[in-house]
Order: structure tokens, then sequence, then C-alpha cells
């Protein structure tokens, strides 16, 4: 399956060509851009750096030997077969594994230089900048608008300028229109879809500067993960965004990176997440440089 | 083709034909669960059938006026004499005291243990180390098995004469700032008051008002929890806006249990309440609840006054019902508020 053969009439078409130019997210850059060669460019401004991580849950491993970094107001997408670790690495650059009984994050993982497991950093300050959604859409039972005003209400904004940031949230996550009537209803009676854009605006509404996703259109129909797939694209231009995605076509249109996860039995004879290959989206799907990426890219898997 | 089930004869329409072989016992099944569930709404109706029987003399011939004034002084001439159980001249049998008494001394028992006992269920499902959550739950739940006249003796001999001091210097602390005087004040000061009944009447009902409340919690979704933690909430942030939404419903439910059983609790208040029919705010000085007053005299009572005691249980059947009707109707409308967005 090729990411061109893959359009869909309610997103825009996305065409991966790595010769001349590419047309990215309905928007054609040409050759000598700058934002090509920057997106290639070692220097550019990373966010994160994970070196030689490795994941445990109760002293087994999921995941071993993790190294990548992620840059600045891109999107990357963690990509591979159900088990290999994804969801556990994802939540590794959010210090959620602080309160899985039995989870151990070993190596370094580097936010904008720092260590994100530092003895020095609180856990609470890590999340409010660095956010999270969910596969399932989990609104908490309060209204819309209490949902929105959660976040931002925990990091000391006063009620008075609360409005105008549910609104500005609601309007980011592509919601406004549809609950702007409603805002003091539940917030369980709006469908999976709203659900999970509310998710988003609520993770939005605490102004993080990166946004985990954790296949946040897995529940979602065509038109629905259209609207947040158009998100991302928006969001990315204010935050980084890393996304989980078991959909290929989804990675290909949203993602400036691809990072390919496989799980393998070791010596011992346990299966063990790992990272395969890190690369621009474009050489992922076009260039593959390990015949696992490729055989998984074009459904053969093993 | 192989076939797996056993061959059943089929016919053509859905309505014809037999029906699936599981039919008959489900019908048994639900006939049993509407004739359990009759069962305890006909034995409900019998006591208060038998009650207000018992107690109508009570009702009928003083009137309502009667009934809820608060003049309690049960003197009815004794037995062998010609008027034996009539009321003497200058008696009284009026409930409002009692209730009054009733519903204070629930009150601080309330007032101490809910936050005690959601404290006590917050430790052992989110926030105590995990290897103290069973042991802590544990012990709560031993709690629950000490018989209530354990409790009653332990306050009247172990902590009465102590706690009267305390009772005192609060009360001196007091003195003198307006309202708050007349609560933490004693006329007499003493050891067995509403201040002790209440205090041995939260010790009561905390282990079951954590346990049904850590059952709440425990039913409150991984995915809730993440969602506030994911925003940057702190460990009582996350409480306050993943846990106590979810569960709110459940542990006023909890809450209301406890309250019922507090304001029925019977020997351990009769213990160390003082036994002194009055409605008065001071904390320190003795009281009577509706419970705790049957207790006291039923032995003895004959006539109008074995019908007022008798009377008094009615009073406290409905008020409990009354207080739970009134819960239920408090989250109900809140709930409503929050579907219909107002
Ligand atoms: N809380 C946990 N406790 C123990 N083991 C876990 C836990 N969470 C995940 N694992 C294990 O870690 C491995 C990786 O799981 P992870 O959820 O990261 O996979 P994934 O790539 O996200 O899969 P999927 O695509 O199905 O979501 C799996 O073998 C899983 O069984
Ligand atoms: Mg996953």
């Amino acid at each position: 399956m090729h990411p061109t053969a893959s359009q869909t009439d309610i997103v825009e078409p996305v065409t991966i060509d790595a010769s001349s130019g590419r047309v990215e997210n309905g928007i054609h850059l040409e050759v000598g851009d700058p934002e090509i060669f920057e997106r290639d460019d070692p220097t550019r401004e990373l966010v994160f750096d994970l070196e030689r991580v490795q994941i445990l849950y109760s002293g087994v491993a999921a995941v071993t030997d993790v190294n990548l970094d992620i840059a600045s107001r891109e999107v990357t997408a963690f990509i591979g077969p159900s088990g290999c670790g994804k969801t556990t690495v994802l939540r590794s650059l959010n210090r959620m594994h602080d309160t899985t009984p039995g989870a151990v994050v070993e190596g370094k993982i580097l936010y904008h230089g720092e260590d994100l497991y530092g003895p020095k950093v609180d856990a609470a300050e890590v999340r409010r900048r660095i956010g999270m959604v969910f596969q399932k859409p989990n609104p908490f039972p309060k209204s819309i608008y209490d949902n929105v005003a959660y976040g931002p209400k925990i990091n000391g904004r006063k009620r008075g300028d609360l409005d105008d940031l549910v609104e500005q949230a609601l309007t980011r996550a592509a919601l406004w229109d549809e609950v702007k009537d409603k805002l003091k209803r539940s917030a369980l009676a709006l469908s999976g879809g709203q659900q999970q854009r509310l998710c988003i605006a609520r993770a939005i509404a605490v102004e993080p500067d990166v946004i985990l996703m954790d296949e946040p259109c897995s529940a979602l129909d065509p038109i629905a993960t259209a609207r947040i797939e158009d998100l991302m694209i928006e969001l990315k231009r204010e935050f980084t965004i890393v996304i989980v995605t078991h959909n290929m076509q989804q990675a290909s249109r949203v993602a400036d990176r691809t990072a390919f996860f496989t799980a393998e039995l070791n010596e011992s004879g346990k299966r063990m997440g790992l990272l395969v290959e890190y690369d621009t989206t474009n050489k992922i799907f076009t260039q593959p440089s390990d015949p696992r990426t490729e055989g998984y890219i074009t459904g053969r898997f093993g | 083709m192989a076939t797996i089930a056993p061959e059943r004869p089929r016919s053509r329409k859905l309505s014809e034909g037999p029906k699936p072989p599981g039919r008959e016992r489900d019908r048994v099944f639900r006939w049993f669960t509407f004739l359990a569930a009759l069962l305890v709404l006909l034995i409900l109706a019998l006591i208060f059938v038998s009650t207000v029987n018992q107690s109508w003399d009570w009702f009928s011939t003083r009137g309502l006026r009667a009934v809820f004034s608060s003049r309690w002084n049960q003197k009815v001439y004794p037995r062998g004499t010609a008027n034996a159980g009539q009321p003497i001249p200058g008696s009284g049998f009026g409930a409002w005291a009692l209730i009054f008494g009733t519903l204070y001394t629930s009150f601080v028992a309330i007032l101490l243990a809910v936050p005690l006992s959601v404290g006590i269920a917050l430790f052992t499902t989110d926030v105590g180390p995990r290897w103290l959550r069973n042991p802590v739950g544990y012990v709560v739940d031993l709690l629950a098995v000490v018989p209530s006249v354990v409790f009653g003796l332990w306050g009247v001999f172990v902590l009465a004469t102590p706690i009267r001091n305390v009772y005192q210097s609060v009360a001196d602390f007091f003195a003198g700032v307006p309202v708050l005087d007349k609560i933490f004040t004693g006329n007499p000061l003493l050891g067995t008051s509403v201040m002790t009944a209440g205090l041995i009447l939260a010790i009561m009902i905390t282990p079951i008002i954590t346990s049904l409340t850590r059952e709440v919690l425990a039913t409150v979704p991984i995915a809730q929890k993440e969602g506030a933690l994911a925003l940057g909430a702190t460990r009582w942030e996350m409480i306050r806006g993943a846990i106590f939404p979810h569960s709110r419903s459940g542990i006023v439910a909890s809450v209301m249990i406890g309250l019922g059983r507090a304001m029925g609790e019977t020997i351990a208040v009769a213990l160390v309440i003082g036994a002194a029919v009055r409605v008065s705010p001071a904390l320190f000085s003795p009281n009577n609840t509706l419970a705790a007053i049957i207790a006291q005299n039923f032995g003895e009572a004959q006539g109008i006054q074995r019908s007022a005691l008798i009377g008094l249980g009615v009073v406290l059947f409905v008020i409990t019902l009354l207080v739970n009707v009134m819960a239920r109707a408090v989250l109900n409308r809140g709930e409503r508020r929050l579907a219909a967005g107002k």
C-alpha cells in the first residue's frame, strides 16, 4: 500500500515525491524552500532527545534501546505493530509512567537539553508543558466548559479571562461552532468524535509546548479523523506534536518524521519492542533503509 | 456441513414454533426477584403500620401540637394505682427536643466522620504507599465489628472524665465570642454530652462510610485520573477534578447510610449523652435522642408513656426516610442540571 494511492475526498490530497519538491499537507513546497532543508538540518531545534531508553514493567523490558530526537514544531509519528511499545515510549515523554506501579524508565530523556527525570523536576510541571490526548476520549463528567477550564484553573488562571480562553481552545480544536450553545451541558453527551476534540481542546487550553497523542483517531469515523488531522497540521504552527497511529496513511499525511517500532524475540526468547528506523516520513514511506520497515509499510509482516 | 447445535425444528415465522429453552427459567427467575423486592416493601409497611397502631394513643389523643411540642416530662401514674398509665398533670410528651437532639448529635458525628472517612478511603485507594493501603483498609473494617455497647461503655468509663477538661478549655477559649460561645459551652459542662455522643458516633460510622466510599472510589476509571494528571494536575487537583466529580453521588449515598446509622444508634448514645431533654445548642452539656430515650425508658414504660415512646420510633423512622429522600433529590437535581445544561 503506497501512501499516494490512499487519497480520500475529505482530506487534502498528499503527494510524496522525493525528486521535485513536495506537496505537503496541501501546501506546495518548492525545492529550495528553506523549510525542507531546515527539516533535515542536524541543527534543528530539539525538543526531546532520547538516548538508549529502555522501559520495564515489573522488571521485564517492554521496549529497549530507543534513540531518537524530536524537533520543535514538527509532527512525529510512531508506527509499528501492536505491542511493540509505541504507547510505552510515548508515555515516557510526559512521565505518565510515574503513576503506573512497576514501570521503570531507564536511559536518558532530555527535554530542551534538561533531564526530564532529573531529581528536581516535578512531574506535574512536566505534564503542564507536555500535554497528552488518549486513545479513548476521556472527558470528565462535568460540563463542556468545565472540562476545558479545568487545566487553566489548576494552573492558577483567574475566572475573568477563562471565558475567552475556553472559546479560543474550542475554536482551535474545531469544536466551538458545534458546542457554543451548550457549554454548560455534560461533556458525556457529546459524540465520540466531539469528545476527542474536546480532549484536544482541554489539552490546548493549558498552552503546552508539546502535545502527545496516542491513536487519537482510532475510535473515529473518517470525517472526524480528517478534522483531527487538519487540526494537527494547524496546531503544528505552535506546538510540537507526537502521535502514535496504526493508520499509515495518517502518518504519511500529517507527520514530518516517522519512527517505526517492532517487537522481536531477544536471545532469551522474550518479546521486546525496539526502534527499527527513524527518518523523515518521506524517506520511511518511499525508501526505507530497513527491510522490516519496508515489509510493514507494504503490508508484508514478519 | 456439520451441525454443532442440536437440530431444532424450524418454522417459517418468528412468532410460531418453540421458544428458546431458557425462557421458562427466565420467567421463574423474574418472579423470584420480583417477590424478593416485594417482600422488603411488605415488611417495611408492616413495621410501619404496627408501630403506628401501638402509638396511636399518643398521636391521636393529644394532637399534633402536643406531639411536636418541646415539652417532654414523661410522668404517668404508676402500676397498681387507679389511673395507672395515665399522665400526671404537668407531664408532657412532645418529641421536638428529641428530634433536635437526634439531628444535632448526628450532625456533629457526620461533620467529624465524613472528612475522616473520605480521607482514609483516598489513602487506601490513591494516596497512600501501596504496601500500606490494604492493611489500613483492613484495620478500619475491623472497627466495624466492635459492638456498639462496647463503644458506649468506653465512652462513659474511659473517655468522659478526661475529655471534660478539654471541653472546659475549649469553652474558656470561646467565652465571649458571639454565637460561638453559645455552641462551645456547657450548662452544666459535662463529659457526657452532645459532643461525646457525636465523637462516639463518628467512630462508629467511620468504618461503614470508609468502606462504601472505597468501593465508589475504586470505580473511577484510570483513564479519568490519567486525564487529569496529563493536564498537569497534582495529586490533590486530580482528586478534586477527576475523582470527586465521578464519585460524588456515591460518596453522598455512603454518607447518607452513615447518617442513618448515627440517627438510629441507640445503646452507645444512651450511655454517653447524659439524658437531658432540651433544645440547646450547647455542645458540652447533656442532651438526648429519639433512639436513646426509648432504650433508657422502655423497660418500665406503660400506658401513654409506652405509646409515646413507640411513637418516637415512628418519628425517627419518618425522619430517616425524609433525610434519604431529600439527599436523593438533591443528587438527582444536580445530575439533571448538568444534563440539561442549565
Ligand atoms: N501497565 C503495563 N503493565 C505491564 N505490561 C505492560 C503495561 N503496559 C504495556 N505493557 C506491555 O508492554 C508492551 C508494549 O505495550 P504498548 O502498550 O506500549 O504497545 P503499543 O505499541 O502501544 O501497542 P498497541 O498498538 O496495541 O497500542 C506489551 O507487551 C504490553 O503487554
Ligand atoms: Mg498503544
